[in-house]
C-alpha cells in the first residue's frame, strides 16, 4: 500500500551525531520561524488546512505513473506545496509528512529526522518557491515551465543535500555518492517536474483564485527569489565540481574540522571518476548550466504542448 | 478504507503497552543515539544493545523474533554505505573485479561497514517496537509532553486523521484511471510517456483541489463545534511512579553498554 516514493529517506545509523545535530539545529529554526509566521497569516484556520494538505501530499505521493521497464514516476511534492500554500507553509506541511514517514512506517530515522526534514522538506520548498516567486506576475505559460524547473532542482537539491550529509558522516565517499544519488534524481526529478507542471496547470484551469495576487501564493516575501536562487546555484555548481574533484572537496572539509572520523581523503578509488564529468571544473560548472537550460526548454516546450491541447 | 489500515500499533496487554508514551519515546531516542555513539567494532556493547532489544521484544508480548522481521526495509540503504568498504585505507582482505574497477575491500572498510548497518539495523528495530505499542495519537501527544511545538503536532495529528480519508481519494482516482484505460491484448494502454505524466498531473490537481475544500468544510464544522484554536483530550498522561523508575533503569542500561563499547 504505502511505498517511499524517492530514495531520500535516510536510516538511523548513516549519519554521525555532530551531523545529525546541526540539521536539527538548521530544521529547528526554520520551523521557529515557519510557525510564526504561518500563525500571522493563518491564525486558527492553520491546523485544519495544513493538517489535510500534509495528508493531501502523503497521497498525492500514491499517484505514479509508469515510465518505462518496471519504473514509474512519482511525486516528492515539496515544490507543489511551496507553490500553492506559500513558503513558510509549504515547509510546515511538508514537516508533517516527514515525521509521520519516519515515526509510523520507520521511512527515514528518528535521529537523522532534522536531516530528513531540512533535505525533503525545507530545502525542496524554499528552492520550489523561490524560483517560482521569481516570475509569480508573469504569463501563465512562463509560471508554469519555471515551476517545472524548480521542481526538478528541488529533487537535485534534495539528493545533493543527503549525499553531503552522507558523506561528511563518513558514510559514503563523495566521488562516489553525488553521482550515484544526483543520477537516479535526474530521472525522478523529472517526473516530479511533469506532475508539477500538470497539476499547477490543472489548478489554475479550475480554480485560478488560489495561485491569483492575493493568494498566499504570491504574498511570499520577494526575499525568497534570492534564496531559492542561491540554492538553485548551490546545486548547479556544486555537484559537477564534487563529481569531478572529490579531493578537494575533502580537503575543504577537512581545513574545517568535519572529519574526527577514521576518513581521510585517499580514497582506493580515487582516480575513479565519472565519463560525463571528466575535464576541468569550469566544464562541469558549464555541463550543469547546460542542463538546467535544457531541462528548462524541455519542460517548457511540454508546457507549451500542453497547452496548446487544452 | 477501515480508518486503522496503516496503523502498526498493535493490541496486547503488555508491560510495555501501559508505559507512559513519554517514555517510551525518550527511551527509544535515547538507545538510538546510544547506538549512533558507540565507536566501530565495538561488537560487545553491539551484542549488549541487542539483547536489550530481545528483552524489550519478549516484555512487550509481540513475540522475541517480532521487530527482526520487519526490520528488513531499512536493508536497501545499506547500498548508499557500501563504497566505505573499499575507501578506507587498511589490510586489503579480498580483491575482485566490478564492471571496470578493480575493487579491494579492506578491513578497516569492512569494519566500519558492518558497523553502520548494525547501527541502522537495532535502531529501527527499536522504532518499530515503538509504534508497535504505542498508539499513534497517544505518541503525538507524548510528543507535546516533550515540548515539540503544539501546532506541528496537530498538523501531524489531522494528517494521520485525514490520510485514511484521502488515501481512499488517491484509491478512487486511480480506480477510474484504470477502467478508463482499456487495452487491446498485446498493446499498451495510454499515450507516451508525457501524457500518462499529465494525466498523473491531473489527477494531484485534483486531489489537492478536492482537499483544499475538504479542509474548508472541516474548518467550518469545528467552528460550529466551539473550536478556538486547541483541541482537548480526555486522557490525562500522568507518570507514575513506575514510570519514572523505567527511565532512570534504562538509562542506567545503556550508560552500561556505552562503558562497554569503550572498554
Amino acid at each position: 500500500m504505502h511505498f517511499s516514493p524517492v530514495p531520500l529517506h535516510i536510516p538511523d545509523g548513516f549519519l554521525s551525531i555532530p551531523i545529525s545535530i546541526i540539521c536539527w539545529a538548521i530544521t529547528i529554526i526554520t520551523l521557529g520561524i515557519a510557525i510564526s509566521r504561518t500563525n500571522k497569516a493563518l491564525g486558527e484556520k492553520q491546523v485544519p488546512l495544513m493538517g489535510v494538505m500534509a495528508a493531501f501530499i502523503f497521497a498525492a505521493q500514491m499517484i505514479n505513473f509508469p515510465v518505462a521497464g518496471g519504473t514509474s514516476g512519482h511525486l516528492l511534492g515539496g515544490a507543489l506545496a511551496a507553490i500553492v500554500l506559500g513558503p513558510w507553509a509549504g515547509m510546515l506541511v511538508m514537516t508533517a509528512v516527514v515525521a509521520v514517514q519516519g515515526l509510523l512506517f520507520q521511512d527515514g530515522g528518528l535521529l537523522v529526522m532534522g536531516a530528513n526534514i531540512l533535505n525533503m522538506g525545507l530545502v525542496t520548498a524554499a528552492i520550489g518557491y523561490g524560483l517560482y516567486r521569481a516570475v509569480s506576475n508573469q504569463s501563465k505559460a512562463v509560471k508554469l515551465s519555471v515551476a517545472g524547473v524548480a521542481a526538478w532542482l528541488s529533487v537535485m537539491a534534495g539528493a545533493l543535500f543527503t549525499a553531503l550529509q552522507l558523506w561528511l558522516s563518513g558514510t559514503s565517499q563523495l566521488g562516489i555518492v553525488i553521482p550515484a544519488m544526483l543520477g537516479v534524481h535526474v530521472l525522478i526529478g523529472l517526473g516530479e517536474a511533469f506532475i508539477t507542471v500538470a497539476a499547477l496547470s490543472f489548478i489554475l484551469q479550475t480554480r485560478p483564485d488560489l495561485l491569483g495576487e492575493d493568494s498566499e501564493s504570491a504574498k511570499g516575501s520577494r526575499a525568497w527569489v534570492a534564496v531559492g536562487g542561491i540554492i538553485a546555484l548551490v546545486v548547479v555548481w556544486l555537484s559537477p565540481l564534487a563529481s569531478a574533484d572529490p579531493d578537494g572537496l575533502n580537503r575543504v572539509a577537512m581545513d574545517i574540522g568535519f572529519f574526527n572520523t577514521a576518513q581521510t581523503g585517499e580514497g582506493l578509488l580515487a582516480g575513479y571518476t565519472v565519463p560525463f564529468f571528466a575535464d576541468a571544473a569550469a566544464s562541469k560548472i558549464m555541463a550543469g548550466v547546460i542542463g538546467v537550460i535544457v531541462v528548462g526548454a524541455i519542460i517548457m516546450l511540454i508546457g507549451r504542448g500542453m497547452k496548446a491541447k487544452s | 478504507m477501515h480508518f486503522n489500515a496503516f496503523d502498526r500499533y498493535h493490541e496486547k496487554e503488555s508491560f510495555l503497552h501501559r508505559l507512559d508514551p513519554r517514555v517510551k519515546v525518550l527511551v527509544t531516542v535515547i538507545y538510538i543515539i546510544s547506538n549512533a555513539l558507540l565507536p566501530d567494532g565495538a561488537w560487545l556493547a553491539f551484542i549488549s544493545a541487542w539483547m536489550f532489544l530481545i528483552t524489550a521484544n519478549l516484555l512487550s508480548q509481540l513475540g522475541i523474533g517480532y521487530t527482526f522481521k520487519r526490520s528488513i526495509i531499512a536493508l536497501p540503504f545499506a547500498l548508499i554505505a557500501v563504497t566505505v568498504l573499499f575507501s578506507i585505507p587498511g589490510k586489503p582482505v579480498s580483491t575482485f573485479q566490478f564492471l571496470m574497477w578493480d575493487l579491494t575491500i579492506t578491513d578497516a572498510g569492512f569494519l566500519r561497514f558492518v558497523s553502520i548497518l548494525i547501527r541502522s539495523w537495532l535502531s529501527v528495530q527499536m522504532a518499530i517496537l515503538l509504534v508497535a505499542v504505542t498508539r499513534f495519537p497517544d505518541l503525538i501527544h507524548a510528543l507535546e509532553h516533550l515540548r515539540v511545538p503544539v501546532i506541528l503536532t496537530t498538523i501531524i495529528a489531522f494528517l494521520y486523521r485525514y490520510l485514511f480519508v484521502l488515501t481512499d481519494e488517491v484509491l478512487r482516482l486511480i480506480r477510474a484511471r484504470e477502467s478508463r484505460s482499456a487495452a487491446v491484448a498485446g498493446n499498451r494502454s495510454g499515450g507516451g510517456v508525457r501524457w500518462r505524466a499529465k494525466v498523473a498531473g491531473n489527477m494531484a490537481g485534483q486531489l489537492f483541489l478536492r482537499s483544499y475544500e475538504r479542509s474548508d468544510r472541516i474548518y467550518n464544522a469545528m467552528l460550529s463545534r466551539g473550536y478556538s484554536g486547541h483541541l482537548y483530550t480526555l486522557n490525562p498522561h500522568e507518570m507514575k511512579s513506575s514510570d519514572y523508575f523505567v527511565t532512570a533503569f534504562v538509562i542506567a542500561v545503556i550508560f552500561i553498554v556505552q562503558l562497554i563499547g569503550r572498554l
